[in-house]
């Protein structure tokens, strides 16, 4: 028992890509190619650069979404927790966007700000920023009252008290709000892709699809999805590291 | 928030919301926001129209079948993956990468493997709700308090005894609040499903409004959607609260 | 309750004690719920003085009132003579749930009220390390709070609060959340800090014996409404040594006579 935990994880993706590999083989679809196939599509686009150009016209949105959504939600979401009336008044509103189904905004937005970036990256802010605000929000609104009682009690301006105790006491629920947040602009800027105007990646799905060259359909998507769960990981990995001993340090016993 | 001594319910802010949205409709700003007052009438209209009514049954449909699929595979599969270690190690990497994963990339591969119609939407509604059902209920068998284990040992409890009397009611909280996040999440997947395979339901509704520049039937519907998704959520929260009076006391 | 007369006589005639803080008239009403009614109280300076009560009877309340962290509904404070209107430099408090803060090292925790003061970190974190070696933490000075242990944690707490040298200390249950063993010597090490610190210690705890055990003077709460119900002042046994208070027949006798006024108050 080297380390059971790495030796099972290698065993399930091989279950898992076998599996593929063996649906492929019978085949359960002629839209169905085998795992070796679609990762030898993967590796010919990367080596010819379609795949590395398609990722630099995807990310583009994505990364000015996820940019413009982190830094806007994290400061509505601070003012919506520090403040009574903001909450009142923004809460709604994000608490019906994060139930509501806004990709149904999407045609509207193309309407009115055509099929270019702008659509794109409106359709990532939408699919990212309510959960960002919702987590800062309710972080900030539960920072433990003993804590700020605490600044108080050492003389913490309202300002000490917001930037020392509030903020710090907050930032692993904001993380996780912030990956969250990734994860669902990931989902807007494939959606937008796909809906809006096929570019990167979405274009390489479309059009391998219709040709009906399913390997390069297939390791287009296997690819985005391992892009999406690596820069997750990482940031989950970063988190552990940030707050290790602020997620179980709060105990009173 | 407190006006002159009065608590202001909860969600009031929206009053004002609407009254922003009446004024800038008014002043014509910009093409597409007509004033809500037009869009209710609209609505009105709107939900009488056998295109609307179709596309609301199809959309229902989809999602009810989604959402059963999702709980029928997925609560089952997180109680056995809380119960079996080796389960647990072999399935656990899988569910975190899909419970994360863009979902809307696998959208296209659903449709050239099952067509471009209904089959493919409820599995895409499947899929966006299933991972969280699988591992809230995974969670909620693993924190059983081992106390109460012990109790049911102590007791002479059968295993099938223990399982559906003592460990399902203590997960249950748990598994019930996964639904409920599950859900939520199957609505945005229904959706997304019917944009990108636009020729059902609200997919194809949208598809002829923009079509037609028809701005206060798209927002009628988008009200009307909203709304619905709201209430949904909202009522679960509703009944996840009832069964947390006692997930506080465990 | 003639004892406790006789030892209010006792302790005038030691000399009519010096108050480092006094309340006059505090009440405190949450809206119609009164938690506090007309209570004035005096707290003599170099000593330590319980608030004893069952939950419920409005202690807590009056030390965060006395910490200025909350308003009376009327009637005031005083610490060393000046009228309280908030928190301030001459009271440091020490907290039921200790109140550190998980992300920061002890060193930064116990430092923490000097950097809102506005200490140079060097200075700061110099005085920090005194207060750290004195109870008894050296060592731990880069640890986390979650890497301690219950009884540690407060003593970081304990540590924060000595190191901005405030004249008086307010202490709320600070006992309460560790084990019986560590508490006990938390209670001896604290009556050791009274002797030697010359500070004024305000000290809340629901513990009969701990407030025996540690008091100059113990304050008895009763609920609804909450009042004085009556002020004892052991003395006998004070100067024994921390090793013999405990089998001390005054002690016993005091300890005796608080559950018996207070065993109709316990539900």
């Amino acid at each position: 028992m080297v380390n059971r935990a790495f030796v099972l994880k290698i065993v399930s993706a091989l279950i898992l890509f076998g599996a593929w590999e063996i649906a492929g083989r019978i085949p359960v679809s002629l839209a169905f190619p085998t795992f070796l196939e679609s990762m030898s599509a993967l590796f010919s686009m990367a080596a010819d650069g379609t795949l590395w150009l398609a990722y630099a016209e995807t990310l583009q949105p994505l990364v000015v979404g996820i940019a413009i959504s982190a830094v806007l939600g994290i400061a509505i979401g601070l003012w919506v927790g520090l403040n009574d009336f903001f909450d009142w008044l923004f809460s709604p509103i994000f608490i019906v966007m994060q139930a509501a189904p806004l990709a149904a905004l999407i045609p509207l937005l193309v309407l009115a700000y055509g099929i270019g970036l702008t659509s794109k990256v409106l359709v990532v802010c939408i699919m990212a920023m309510p959960v960002i605000v919702l987590n800062t929000a309710g972080a900030v609104r539960n920072t433990p009252e003993s804590m700020k009682e605490m600044g108080r009690a050492y003389l913490a301006t309202d300002l000490a008290i917001v930037l020392k105790i509030v903020i710090p006491a907050a930032s692993p629920v904001i993380f996780a709000g912030l990956r969250l947040g990734i994860s669902a602009g990931f989902i807007g800027a494939i959606l937008a892709e796909l809906k809006i105007t096929p570019t990167g990646v979405g274009d390489i799905i479309t059009y391998s699809r219709s040709i009906a060259d399913y390997p390069s359909m297939y390791a287009a998507i296997f690819s985005i999805i391992l892009l999406a769960v690596l820069f997750l990981n990482l940031l989950e990995k970063t988190e552990t590291v940030l707050f290790k001993g602020n997620q179980r340090g709060y105990v009173s016993d | 928030m407190k006006l002159f001594g009065y608590r202001l319910p909860g969600m009031s802010s929206l009053i004002i919301w609407g009254l922003l949205w009446e004024i800038v409709g008014q002043l014509g700003l910009t093409f597409f926001v007509p004033p809500l007052s037009e869009v209710i009438v609209t609505l009105y209209e709107v939900i009488q129209t056998s295109a609307f009514q179709k596309a609301l049954f199809e959309t229902a449909y989809a999602f009810l079948a989604g959402v059963f699929f999702a709980i029928i595979i997925g609560i089952p599969t997180g109680i056995l993956m809380g119960r079996t270690r080796l389960l647990d190690e072999l399935l656990l990497p899988w569910v975190n990468v899909f419970l994360s994963a863009p979902l809307t990339a696998l959208v296209p591969v659903l449709m050239v493997l099952f067509g471009f119609g209904m089959k493919a939407i409820i599995i895409t509604t499947t899929l966006f709700a299933i991972w969280i059902i699988i591992l809230n209920s995974r969670a909620g068998v693993k924190q059983i308090n081992r106390s109460l284990v012990e109790m049911a040992h102590s007791f002479g409890a059968s295993p099938t005894d223990a399982f559906f009397k003592i460990y399902l009611w203590a997960a249950l909280p748990e598994i019930l609040g996964g639904v409920r996040i599950g859900i939520i999440r199957a609505v945005k997947g229904v959706i997304i499903g019917q944009l990108l395979i636009s020729i059902v339901g609200f997919g194809a509704l949208f598809e002829l409004y923009s079509a037609n520049f028809l701005m206060g039937h798209f927002w009628a519907v988008l009200i009307v959607l909203f709304a619905l998704a709201f209430t949904i959520s909202e009522f679960l929260a509703y009944l996840e609260r009832r069964v947390a009076y006692y997930a506080a006391k465990r | 309750m003639a004892m406790s007369q006789t030892k209010m006589a006792v302790a005038e005639a030691d000399g009519v004690l010096e108050s480092a803080v006094s309340t006059r008239n505090i009440s405190k009403n949450y809206g119609e719920v009164e938690a506090l009614r007309d209570l004035s109280l005096e707290f003599p300076r170099g000593q330590l003085t319980s608030l004893l009560g069952p939950s419920g009877c409005g202690k807590t309340t009056l030390l965060k009132i006395i910490a200025g962290l909350l308003e009376p509904t009327s009637g005031e404070v005083e610490v060393n003579g000046s009228k309280v209107t908030g928190p301030g430099p001459d009271r440091a408090f020490v907290f039921q749930d200790f109140a550190l803060l998980p992300w920061a090292s002890v060193i930064r925790n116990v430092s923490f009220g000097l950097e809102m003061r506005g200490v140079a970190k060097s200075e700061r974190e110099a005085i920090a390390e005194r207060y750290i070696r004195e109870v008894g933490l050296a060592g731990f000075e880069h640890a986390y709070p979650h890497e301690l242990s219950g009884g540690m944690r407060q003593r970081v707490g304990l540590a924060r609060a000595l190191s901005v040298d405030s004249q008086v200390l307010l202490m709320d249950e600070p006992f309460s959340a560790v084990d019986e063993q560590t508490r006990r010597k938390f209670q001896e090490d604290l009556l050791g800090l009274v002797q030697n610190e010359n500070k004024t210690f305000i000290f809340v705890t629901h513990s009969i014996e701990e407030a025996v055990y540690v008091s100059d003077q113990i304050a008895i709460l009763l609920p609804r409404p909450s009042r004085v119900s009556e002020i004892i002042r052991p003395s006998g046994f004070r100067n024994k040594g921390v090793d013999n208070i405990r089998r001390d027949p005054e002690y016993l006798d005091i300890v005796d006579e608080i559950w018996a006024s207070l065993r109709t108050y316990v539900e």
